[in-house]
């Protein structure tokens, strides 16, 4: 490792891969805005709390999926506490689509991509639509009636757009692949990234509020 | 979770764009926890509730038994061509170009990566590996022996007249069939005894199989999956594929997506290719979604309908002013 002239954060310039990562890690991340223990006063609403339960049900989505997945994707069908596991999965999935679109509707109403915060909205529009995805996975793998009819009317779209050729839903084994290795890790991916993106920019303030906490003048002459 | 304790922060020091207003206590770690535990509560108690609907699949067997004139006429209709798979195109096969926008194509050009011959792969292939049977050993030598337009004129009558007799094999009228009504009774019995359904998965990958298009396909080409669908109100016009089977809230999050097939022009002009104009429109949609930050009008929406004011009231009321009084 060589050192060289200190960068910002006062680290030496090195060209150590694995020292420049946690440089740039640590300059983007910094462990206070990761994990603060103060937010802006205006932090303080109902609608913040549905994403952390949007992530919470996601949470219970991975665990009860993962329960399945233990002992394979007809165990459901024969076992009593397979069908309960299942259940779960179903309305841990239910409440995590409720609670995300509560999320996502209340983030419009703020205009929460104001102030460099538009890639954060991305990445949430993205995890919401990649989410259904996921979902429409699950409904294609629970082997059963729900499993074929489904199946069989989502060919129609998916096989008109010139997917289906590549992608097809009939396939169980493709589709459970997708469902739960590939999908889930998008998502996850794009979670992760997303809480990240609003520890590091922060919760955007109220319409009409600059940074430093004060009304904009002309906003409040519009009142 | 929080105090409303406030604490304003030093004007300088911070990066841009951010905030430098009063702050209030606030745990992150402790609201997650308590949410998680709230969230598994109530998933657990919904599953106690409500459960979860577990219909069981419909096999070619079960098909057979329960229904079998529309096994033995959708058999036939495989054999004359006239099923849903068999005049499908892409990705399936040719008989047709599949659906298009215009002059775009894309069923037609992502091109047939599955092939399904409907009458050979449902009805032909299967009956060929019945060695045991020497009436539908004789059939089959019959029909292959035909030409193309033979099979064809056979084929059709015999579809014609299950029709026309409500799909009753004891009740179709004296015809030319040829070896039509034998091969079909042949597919038939196999279907009852359950050996179609796994020699349909077959697709010579061997010992293993998970790929379900041909026995989907051929269960689709018949009227019973509908009829069935039908009565657990699971039908294209019924909100089709967001249903599940029961009383329970499905796919709710694709009503927008099942919306424009219950609507003029896409249930009448625009129907033949419905599919492909409502994937683009709902694509389009996405894009609006995913990119109305920049989208001059919608992104503007928000300060028109003064929610925010809700959301935000208790700020508003207390926030210190700048420049002139408030």
């Amino acid at each position: 490792m060589s050192a060289g002239t200190p960068d910002v954060t006062g680290a030496p310039a090195s060209s150590n891969w694995t020292a420049r990562l946690r440089t740039r890690s640590l300059r983007a991340f910094p462990p206070e805005d990761l994990m603060p223990e103060r937010q802006p006063a205006y932090v303080a609403s109902w609608i913040y709390v549905f994403g952390v339960l949007t992530i919470s049900a996601f949470v219970v989505v991975l665990a009860s999926g993962a329960w399945i997945a233990v002992y394979g994707p007809t165990w459901w069908h024969t076992s009593s506490v397979g069908h309960f596991v299942n259940s779960l999965h179903l309305w841990s999935t239910e409440l995590f689509f409720f609670f995300m679109v509560i999320h996502l509707w209340g983030k419009f109403f703020m205009a929460a991509w104001r102030g460099r915060r538009a890639l954060t909205w991305i990445t949430g529009v993205v995890a919401f639509l990649a989410s259904i995805g996921t979902a429409f996975t699950g409904y294609l793998v629970q082997t059963n009636f729900d499993a074929q009819w489904i199946a069989g009317e989502a060919k129609d779209g998916i096989n008109s757009a010139g997917v289906g050729a590549f992608w097809n839903v009939l396939d169980v084994g493709q589709m459970l692949l997708w469902h739960v290795t590939l999908l889930p890790l998008v998502v996850g991916a794009l979670v992760v990234l997303h809480v990240l993106l609003v520890r590091a920019r922060g919760v955007v303030p109220p319409i009409g509020v600059d940074e430093d906490g004060t009304f904009d003048p002309e906003f409040k002459a519009g009142v | 979770m929080a105090t409303t304790e406030t604490r304003p922060q030093p004007a300088t020091g911070g990066k841009p764009g951010k905030w430098r207003g009063p702050t209030r206590e606030y745990d992150l770690l402790k609201e997650f926890v308590i949410a998680l535990v709230v969230v598994a509560l109530l998933a657990a108690a919904l599953s106690a509730l409500f459960s979860s609907p577990d219909e069981p699949g419909i096999t070619l067997q079960s098909w057979s038994k329960a229904a079998p004139g529309d096994f033995v006429a959708t058999a036939a209709g495989e054999l004359a061509g006239t099923t849903t798979s068999a005049s499908y195109g892409p990705p399936y096969n040719s008989a047709s170009e599949g659906m298009s926008m215009g002059p775009i194509k894309l069923q037609k050009w992502a091109g047939v990566r599955i092939p399904v011959d409907s009458a050979n792969d449902f009805v032909v292939g299967p009956l060929s590996r019945l060695t045991n049977d020497p009436q539908a050993t004789a059939a089959l030598s019959q029909w292959r022996a035909a030409t193309p337009e033979q099979q064809q004129a056979w084929a059709s009558a015999y579809a014609d007249a299950l029709e026309a007799a409500d799909n009753d094999p004891a009740k179709v009228a004296p015809g030319d069939y040829g070896p039509v009504p034998a091969m079909t009774t042949a597919l038939l019995g196999m279907a009852n005894s359950g050996i179609l359904d796994s020699d349909l998965v077959d697709t010579g990958s061997g010992f293993f199989h998970t790929d379900y298009t041909r026995p989907l396909l051929f269960l689709a080409d018949g009227g019973y999956l509908e009829e069935t669908a039908g009565n657990h109100h699971l039908q294209g016009e019924q909100w089709g594929m967001m249903n599940e089977t029961g009383n329970y809230p499905g796919q709710a999050w694709l009503w927008l997506y099942t919306f424009w097939y219950q609507i003029p022009p896409f249930t009448g002009a625009w129907g033949d290719n419905a599919d492909v104009i409502i994937w683009t429109l709902m694509i389009l949609l996405s894009l609006l979604l995913v990119f109305l930050p920049f989208i001059p009008g919608l992104r503007s929406i928000p300060r028109w309908v003064p929610l925010y004011r809700v959301i935000w009231r208790d700020y508003y009321r207390n926030a210190p002013h700048r420049g002139s009084s408030p």
